[in-house]
C-alpha cells in the first residue's frame, strides 16, 4: 500500500511539472496552431534566468523567502523580452505557410537561442538548492518530500485553473476563442487577431518559462535542459489532444503516474514508457484523448 | 444491350438525415442516364456509393454481376467505374499534360509491376499506345491541347472542369459518373461542353450517368432520367415523361420551369 | 533530373574517388565518407518529402543500421564493411515494413511526431541497454571488405571507395524507381490525394513503399558512418540528429538524387568550420543557417510552399 502512494504522490509531483511545462505548447498550438519549439527554449532561459538571479539575490544576503518572488520576476523577464522579440520579428511573417515549415523555423530558432543561452551564461552548471530546502518538508507514508514540491502543485493548479476561467469567462477569452475558431472571419469581424497571437505567443511562453525557473532548485541548470522538455511537453499534449487544456491535465497526469509506476517498478523502461504512450495514442486517436474524430484518410 | 450497373435497395442514413432511402436502379450498358433533383436530394451519396467512397447501411450494388459494393475507389476505379467531380479535382501544381500523365502512369503501374523493369516507353494497356500519345489524344478530344503546359492552378473554371473529366477517362473506364459537368460554366457553353464531352466519352464506349441541375441540357442529353428526392428516386423515366411528372416538377424542377417560362415570355435575345 | 546527367556525374565522382583518393588528407577522406553516410540518409527524406511528408525521426533508421553494424562485430565478430552496410540496410527496411503499417496512415504534423517518437522510443532504450553499451555506446571492429583487412594508411581510401560504390549503386537504383509511375507519384500524392485514390492507385501502399526505401538507405548509412567513425552510440538515435538530416535534406531539395550528398558535403564543411571558429555557437550556425535556407532557398523549400492544405 506504501508503495501505491509513493507513486501515486510522485507521480501528482512529476505531473505538475509537466503539466506547466506543456500548457504553453498547448495552448499556443490550441490558438495559432502552430508547433512551436522555441517552447524549449524559454523553459531554460526561464532555469538559467531563475537560477542566476535568485543566485545573486541569495549571494547578497537579501530575504530568503523573497526568492521565490525572484523565480517568478525571472520568468517574467525573459518571456516578456525575447518572446515579443520572436513574434514580431520573426514568426508574424510565417503564419501564412505550411504547418510544417513553421514548426522547422521554430526548430531553427531553437538551435539558435541554445547557443545564445550558453553565450550569455556560459556551459557550467548553475545550482540553487535553497529555495528548494526553504520550506522545510512533509510526510506521507514513509517518504519525505520537500514542501516545496507544493508550490509547482501550486503552480499547476492556478495556471490551469486561471486559464480555464480566463477563456469561459472573461471578455478576453471570449474574443479568444473566437480568434481559435476562425481567424479569417475574426479578422472581418474587427477583432486585431495579431494582437492576440502575440498575446499568446508571449503568455505560453511565459508559461514555460515559469515552468523551467520553478524547476531551477530542483536540479542542475545545464545546458540541454530545454531540448528534453520539448519532446516530453509534446508526449503530454498529444496524449491529451493538442490545444486542449485539460487535455494537457490528462495528458500530464497519465504521463506523470505511468512514469512514477515505471521508476518504481521497472526502472529499465522509465524512458521508453513515455515516447511508447504517445506512440499508442498517435496510433489510436491521433486527436488525443480529448476527441472523437480521427483525422485518417481513406 | 443488359444491365452493367445494378443498385439494390441501398439505404444509407446520416444521423437524422437519410440520404438514400431503398434506391432501386438498374443501367443497362452503354446508355446516358440523367440524375436530377434538389441539393441534398441524394444524387451525389449516390455516386458516392457506387464509387466506394461511402457504404450503404444496407443494400448493395452489382457491376456486371459481380458485387461491388464494399470495394474501395481505388478499386472500383480499376475495374472500370470512373468518376468527375462537382469541384474539379486536380493536380494544382502540375501542368495539364503531367496531371494526365500520372493518371496514365498509375494505370500502367496497376498492369506491369510499376515498370521497375521495363524498357522503353511500355504501352498503356487499354489504350494501346504509350503514355505520352494517349494523353495527347484525350486531351485533343477535349479541346485542352491548348492548355496543355499551363499549370492547373492557372485555369480558367470551365477548362478545369473539362480537365477533370477528361482524366476519368485516362483508366478507360466503361461506366462513366459525371457529377454536375456544366456547373461553374455559363448558360451559353453549357450546350457546348455537354457536346465535347458526350462525343469524346462515347467515342469510347462508355456508359454515362451524370447529375445535372439544367433541365434543357438533360432533356437534350439524357435518354433516361432518374430523380431523386428526400434519398428516393420519384421518378424513373426518359427526359419527356419524367420531366413533366407532376412530383418531379413539384420537388424538383417546379423552380426551373418557372424561370424558363418567364424567359420564353419576356423579350430578352 | 535527367538520368543521364546522374549517370555520367556519379561515374565522374566515383573515378575520382578512386583514382585521386589516396592523394586526399585522411581528414577530408573521413569527411567525405561522413558525407555519403548522411547524403543517403537524407536520400531517404528526400523521398519522404517529395510526398509532402517530413519525418523529425529518420535517425532511427540510422541508427538501427549503426547498431546493425556494432553488433554484427561485437557479437558475431563480422567485419565486412559491404556486410554491415547490407544488413543494417534489410534490417532497417524490416522494422521499416512494420511500422510503415502504422506511419502510413498519417500526413503532416502527426507523421513528422510520430516519426519523432519512435525515433526516441528506440534512444530510450538503447541508453537503458546494458548489453549493448548504454550511454557509452560500443566500438566497431576495424574494417574489412572481402576478407581483406586494409593497412592502416589505406583503410579510410577504401572506406571511401566502398562508401561511395554502394552510394553510386543506391543512387541508380533511387533514380530508376523515381522515373517510375510510382516515383513520381509522390508529387501526386502531395497535391491531391483523393484524386490518386480515385485514379486507381493506393496512397497508402505508396506511401508505405517509400517509407521502406527512406528506412533502408538511411540503414546504410548508418553502417557507413559507424565503419567510419568506428563507434556508435545512443545520440545517433537523437532528434537533434535527425534535425540534422532534415537540414541536409532542406539544403538539397527535392529535385535531383545527387543534391542530397552535395547537402551533406556543405553541412560537413560548416560543421567543420563553425566548430573550429567556436565550437560553442555551432548549433547557433546551424539555426541560423537553417533559418537563411528556409526562408531565401526556395529551390530546396519549394515543394514545401506549394504543397496545398488538406481541404
Amino acid at each position: 500500500m506504501d508503495q501505491i502512494l509513493t507513486v501515486i504522490v510522485d507521480g501528482i509531483i512529476y505531473s505538475s511539472w509537466l503539466f506547466v511545462a506543456a500548457i504553453g505548447l498547448t495552448l499556443i498550438y490550441g490558438v495559432m496552431k502552430i508547433v512551436n519549439l522555441t517552447h524549449g527554449s524559454f523553459y531554460a532561459l526561464g532555469a538559467y534566468a531563475g537560477a542566476s538571479f535568485t543566485g545573486a539575490w541569495l549571494a547578497r544576503g537579501y530575504p530568503p523567502m523573497l526568492s521565490y518572488a525572484v523565480l517568478l520576476a525571472s520568468a517574467l523577464i525573459v518571456a516578456l523580452v525575447v518572446a515579443p522579440l520572436i513574434e514580431r520579428g520573426i514568426l508574424r511573417f510565417m503564419y501564412a505557410k505550411d504547418e510544417v515549415v513553421i514548426m522547422l523555423i521554430t526548430y531553427a530558432l531553437f538551435l539558435i537561442l541554445e547557443d545564445v543561452i550558453k553565450l550569455v551564461w556560459g556551459v557550467d552548471p548553475y545550482f540553487i538548492a535553497e529555495p528548494y530546502g526553504l520550506l522545510g518538508s512533509f510526510e506521507v507514508g514513509e517518504m519525505t518530500y520537500p514542501t516545496y514540491n507544493l508550490i509547482l502543485v501550486g503552480i499547476a493548479i492556478v495556471s490551469g485553473g486561471g486559464l480555464t476561467l480566463l477563456l469561459r469567462g472573461t471578455r478576453f477569452g471570449k474574443l479568444l476563442r473566437t480568434v481559435i475558431h476562425d481567424p479569417e472571419v475574426s479578422r472581418a469581424m474587427g477583432i486585431n487577431v495579431d494582437r492576440f497571437y502575440l498575446v499568446t505567443f508571449t503568455f505560453g511562453s511565459l508559461l514555460a518559462a515559469i515552468g523551467g525557473a520553478f524547476t531551477a532548485p530542483t536540479v542542475s541548470v545545464v545546458p540541454g535542459l530545454g531540448v528534453e522538455i520539448i519532446v516530453l511537453s509534446f508526449a503530454v499534449i498529444v496524449i491529451g489532444g493538442m490545444g486542449s487544456l485539460p487535455g494537457a491535465a490528462l495528458g500530464a497526469v497519465i504521463v506523470g503516474l505511468v512514469r512514477s509506476a515505471a521508476i518504481h517498478y521497472a526502472p529499465a523502461v522509465e524512458l521508453f514508457v513515455i515516447y511508447f504512450v504517445m506512440a499508442l495514442v498517435l496510433a489510436f486517436r491521433p486527436r488525443g484523448l480529448f476527441s472523437l474524430a480521427e483525422p485518417r484518410k481513406i | 444491350m443488359g444491365v452493367v450497373l445494378h443498385a439494390k435497395d441501398l439505404n444509407k442514413r446520416f444521423g437524422a438525415v437519410t440520404a438514400a432511402a431503398g434506391v432501386n436502379a438498374a443501367i443497362e450498358q452503354d446508355s446516358v442516364v440523367g440524375l436530377i433533383g434538389t441539393n441534398g436530394a441524394g444524387k451525389t451519396t449516390f455516386i458516392n456509393m457506387i464509387t466506394g467512397y461511402i457504404k450503404p447501411d444496407t443494400g448493395s450494388i452489382e457491376f456486371r454481376g459481380r458485387d461491388i459494393t464494399a470495394l474501395a475507389p481505388r478499386e472500383v476505379t480499376r475495374i472500370g467505374i470512373c468518376r468527375s467531380f462537382q469541384i474539379p479535382q486536380l493536380y494544382s501544381s502540375l501542368t495539364v499534360f503531367e496531371n494526365m500523365m500520372v493518371g496514365l502512369g498509375v494505370v500502367l503501374r496497376n498492369a506491369k509491376l510499376g515498370g521497375f523493369f521495363s524498357r522503353g516507353r511500355p504501352y498503356v494497356p487499354g489504350h494501346e499506345a504509350p503514355a505520352e500519345e494517349v494523353a495527347e489524344r484525350i486531351l485533343q478530344r477535349f479541346g485542352l491541347a491548348d492548355y496543355r503546359n499551363k499549370n492547373a492552378q492557372v485555369l480558367p473554371g470551365g477548362v478545369r472542369k473539362l480537365l477533370d473529366i477528361a482524366l476519368t477517362m485516362v483508366a478507360k473506364p466503361s461506366i462513366l459518373l459525371l457529377d454536375e459537368p456544366t456547373s461553374g460554366v455559363s448558360a451559353e457553353e453549357k450546350f457546348g461542353m455537354m457536346d465535347m464531352v458526350m462525343t469524346a466519352v462515347k467515342a469510347e464506349g462508355a456508359t454515362v450517368l451524370f447529375v445535372e441541375h439544367d433541365m434543357e441540357v438533360v432533356s437534350r442529353f439524357a435518354e433516361r432520367v432518374l430523380a431523386f428526392y428526400d434519398g428516393r428516386i420519384i421518378a424513373d423515366a426518359p427526359p419527356e415523361i419524367a420531366l413533366r411528372d407532376p412530383e418531379v416538377k413539384r420537388y424538383v424542377v417546379g423552380g426551373e420551369l418557372h424561370r424558363m417560362d418567364e424567359q420564353q415570355g419576356s423579350a430578352h435575345a | 533530373m535527367n538520368s543521364n546527367r546522374t549517370l555520367l556525374i556519379l561515374g565522374v565522382v566515383l573515378l575520382a574517388v578512386i583514382g585521386a583518393g589516396p592523394l586526399l588528407p585522411q581528414w577530408a577522406m573521413f569527411l567525405l565518407t561522413i558525407a555519403i553516410a548522411k547524403g543517403l540518409v537524407a536520400q531517404g527524406l528526400m523521398l519522404q518529402l517529395r510526398a509532402g511528408l517530413v519525418s523529425f525521426g529518420q535517425a532511427l533508421y540510422y541508427c538501427i543500421g549503426a547498431y546493425t553494424a556494432g553488433i554484427l562485430g561485437r557479437f558475431f565478430g563480422i567485419s565486412d564493411m559491404l556486410l554491415e552496410m547490407i544488413c543494417g540496410a534489410a534490417v532497417a527496411a524490416f522494422i521499416a515494413f512494420i511500422l510503415g503499417f502504422l506511419l502510413a496512415r498519417y500526413r503532416g504534423i502527426f507523421y513528422g511526431l510520430l516519426s519523432l517518437a519512435l525515433s526516441m522510443i528506440l534512444y530510450g532504450l538503447l541508453v537503458k541497454s546494458e548489453a549493448l553499451g548504454s550511454t557509452d555506446g560500443i566500438n566497431i571492429l576495424p574494417s574489412t571488405v572481402f576478407g581483406i583487412r586494409p593497412g592502416q594508411e589505406s583503410v579510410r581510401h577504401v572506406v571511401l571507395v566502398a562508401g561511395c560504390a554502394i552510394a553510386f549503386i543506391a543512387t541508380l537504383l533511387v533514380q530508376r524507381y523515381l522515373n517510375t509511375p510510382l516515383g513520381q507519384l509522390a508529387a501526386a500524392i502531395k497535391d491531391n490525394e483523393i484524386r490518386v485514390e480515385y485514379m486507381g492507385a493506393s496512397v497508402r501502399e505508396a506511401i508505405h513503399i517509400k517509407y521502406v526505401v527512406a528506412a533502408a538507405l538511411s540503414g546504410i548509412g548508418g553502417a557507413l558512418a559507424a565503419t567510419t567513425v568506428g563507434h556508435i552510440d545512443p545520440d545517433m538515435a537523437y532528434w537533434t540528429t535527425s534535425g540534422e538530416f532534415i537540414f541536409i535534406t532542406i539544403l538539397a531539395g527535392t529535385r535531383s538524387v545527387v543534391a542530397p550528398f552535395l547537402g551533406a558535403a556543405i553541412f560537413g564543411i560548416i560543421h567543420t568550420v563553425a566548430y573550429d571558429v567556436s565550437p560553442n555557437t555551432w548549433q547557433m550556425t546551424l539555426g541560423t543557417a537553417l533559418l537563411l535556407v528556409i526562408l531565401f532557398l526556395p529551390e530546396g523549400l519549394w515543394s514545401l510552399f506549394n504543397r496545398r492544405k488538406a481541404a
